[in-house]
């Protein structure tokens, strides 16, 4: 087993390292390989990516603060104070190894391809998952990671651009630039969308810093920008920051004389890797979003005045699909064309599908609160919010962080929805707003049972599916507090 | 820069026959040595850091070890202070035994460097029972230089 572990005391001079040293001497006696950060004053010996990645298991030996903590996302783990560590030590590291072992479902991947992923379990081979349980569970670290950086922004970004919507009305404020006439909506709304268009950037910037330390922050957070001009949406940003942080840690493996190792991580990598993702995402991922927005534009015009319950279903599928990418742009864009053409019915269900991805995630958070990690948790707060304003953002960091489980649910429900707004025949006059123009709506009360039921569908389908490979978000094993803090 | 045990520490700052019987009279007997060695200078400031880390929770170990210890501005050098309890000193252990073993280390504020790392070495040593064991039967002062010296380098 390979354990990652972290010791901390206040002052960080004497605890940190007796904790540190008792933690390895117990682990190699078990024989177990261990890597300990030392987050002490005397220098600090840091767990590289690398090392985090192929552990089993976490151990935190802590009186102070962790730092960045969110390196470790997604890692089963064993919390206990400091002197526990070096006290017990033996008895620290069968915890962990008892909370390896109890969290198979955490080194699954998220792609929800293993199972029984647990050493002893029966093992059944993952269909044709070409990657290992544990290949897996490093990529969900990896997408927890950068999910964890990217949460303020969407938190901070998407609640003010709410603000924006309550206090200057949600259509005005879109209208007129804050450098062009002052008004407070305009500035939030300014303020909120410029957090936002940070999101599939430090989404990238981070999975590659995960996987690749800090040379991957700079080709991940270019290829996150170049997956917001292509118009790549999350997923676009997903792959960016996969391909920079393979790049770089390839990069990593070419053996390079000792004199040229100093430049390698501040400039060779960032350069080689920034370059090579870049081209990539212009050369190879641009064309092709642009030719699947073309064929689905046509598709969605040809459908105009056949089924009208049907289109809603479609674009209600296509709104939730990758939120803010270039499926989600072609039915919005739709929806906005026949607004302007005086048909008032696809927009209503443009709408109705956007607000239920973070309202049906916000939902399955109160639900089923242990499927989801602490800053999941926090999210979800924010993403009544943000679901209630038409912010379809707010669910990006569920779908990042477990897609192949999420972004299914949330399809369901707007599409639920979708199809709910164009069977009641609900209508909507605004391109904007959530429940700030409900004013705007046509047959309202029916339109709010149709977001209402299409939350409902979300939220329990996601939980279910979380079940599937039994994972739970983050398996925390906690220290009974035997010790008081001695006085 | 050769950075040697006799950096931190000598045999001055070590006495085998702590008189202390509680943690603050200890804390104050070991003091007492860093500042006639002109390692410490502000003596009160330095307890007071010493004192608010213990209060956070006590530094003694279930091994019979005690690691109290204090960042100030106080501190000439980074140096570290050892008694020897023939009775035992309560710091606070999980299981409350008393600690026969003390080390007050004095550190000054501001940027680390090699002198902590050397004081952290000698902390993981602490964890080993051989070096404990050493460190309990040692006759003299000199032995015990000897036994950190032989153990903790850089």
């Amino acid at each position: 087993m390979k354990i990652v572990a972290v010791t901390s005391c206040p002052t960080g001079i004497a605890h940190t390292y007796m904790a540190a040293e008792a933690l390895e001497r117990a682990a190699k006696a078990a024989g177990h390989d261990i890597v300990v950060e030392t987050q002490g004053s005397a220098g600090s010996e840091t767990a590289s990516a690398e090392d985090i990645g192929a552990a089993d298991v976490l151990i935190l030996a802590a009186d102070a603060a962790v730092r960045e903590p969110e390196r470790f996302a997604g890692l089963p783990r064993v919390e206990v104070k400091v002197a526990e560590a070096i006290n017990r030590a033996g008895e620290v590291v069968t915890r962990a190894e008892q909370a390896a072992h109890a969290a198979p479902a955490a080194a699954a991947p998220a792609a929800g391809t293993a199972t029984a992923a647990s050493a002893e379990g029966p093992g059944e081979p993952a269909g044709d998952a070409p990657a290992t349980s544990s290949k897996g569970g490093a990529v969900r670290r990896w997408l927890m990671t950068g999910v964890s950086y990217m949460i303020p922004f969407v938190a901070a970004g998407g609640i003010l651009i709410a603000l924006a919507f309550a206090i200057g009305g949600a259509v005005e404020v879109t209208e007129v630039s804050v450098y062009d006439e002052f008004s407070v909506g305009a500035l939030l709304f300014e303020i909120g969308g410029m957090a936002f268009s940070m999101l599939v950037p430090i989404l990238a910037g981070f999975i590659a810093y995960a996987m690749a330390d800090r040379p991957g922050i700079a080709p991940g957070v270019v290829g996150g920008l170049l997956a917001n001009e292509i118009g790549a949406g999350f997923l676009g940003g997903i792959a960016a920051g996969l391909l920079a942080g393979a790049i770089v840690m390839a990069l990593k493996k070419i053996a390079v004389p000792a004199g040229f190792r100093g430049i390698m991580p501040v400039l060779v990598y960032p350069l080689l890797g920034t370059f090579a993702v870049g081209a990539i995402m212009i050369l190879l991922i641009g064309e092709p979003i642009a030719a699947v927005t073309d064929g689905l534009t046509g598709a969605l015009e040809d459908m105009q005045g056949t089924n009208a319950v049907l289109l809603g279903v479609i674009l209600g599928l296509m709104m939730a699909f990758d939120m803010g990418g270039p499926i989600n742009k072609v039915a919005y864009t739709f929806g906005l064309a026949a607004l302007e053409a005086g048909q008032f019915a696809p927009m209503g269900a443009v709408m109705a599908a956007g607000m239920t991805p973070p309202l049906g995630l916000a939902l399955a958070t109160v639900l089923a609160k242990r499927r989801y990690t602490p800053p999941e948790r926090e999210a979800g707060k924010a993403a009544w919010l943000m679901g209630a304003s038409f912010i379809t953002e707010g669910a990006i960091p569920f779908a990042a962080a477990d897609p192949l489980r999420v972004i299914p649910a949330i399809m369901a429900g707007s599409a639920v929805a979708g199809g709910l707004a164009m069977a009641f025949n609900t209508t909507l006059q605004a391109p904007h707003g959530g429940i700030f123009v409900v004013g705007l709506v046509g047959n309202w009360p029916l339109y709010l049972l149709a977001i209402a039921v299409g939350t409902v569908v979300t939220a329990l389908l996601v939980n279910l599916l979380k079940r599937v490979g039994a994972t739970t978000a983050d398996v925390v094993a906690k220290t009974p507090a035997e010790e008081p803090v001695h006085a | 820069m050769n950075l040697t045990i006799d950096d931190i520490t000598s045999e001055a700052l070590v006495t085998l026959d702590l008189d202390s019987t509680d943690r603050w009279a200890a804390i104050d007997e070991l003091a007492d040595l860093l500042q006639a060695d002109g390692r410490v200078t502000d003596k009160d400031a330095f307890v007071r850091a010493v004192r608010q880390r213990e209060e956070t929770g006590g530094t003694g170990m279930e091994m019979g070890i005690a690691i109290p210890h204090g960042k100030s501005a106080g501190v000439a050098k980074p140096s570290v202070a050892f008694g020897r309890s023939p009775t035992g000193v309560d710091f606070g252990a999980g299981d409350d035994t008393p600690a026969d073993l003390v080390f007050l280390i004095a550190a000054p504020e501001g940027e680390s460097d090699l002198h902590i790392t050397l004081l952290s070495r000698l902390a993981r040593k602490l964890v080993h029972d051989e070096f404990r064991d050493a460190l309990r039967s040692a006759a003299t002062p000199a032995d015990v230089i000897h036994i950190i010296r032989e153990e903790v380098t850089l």
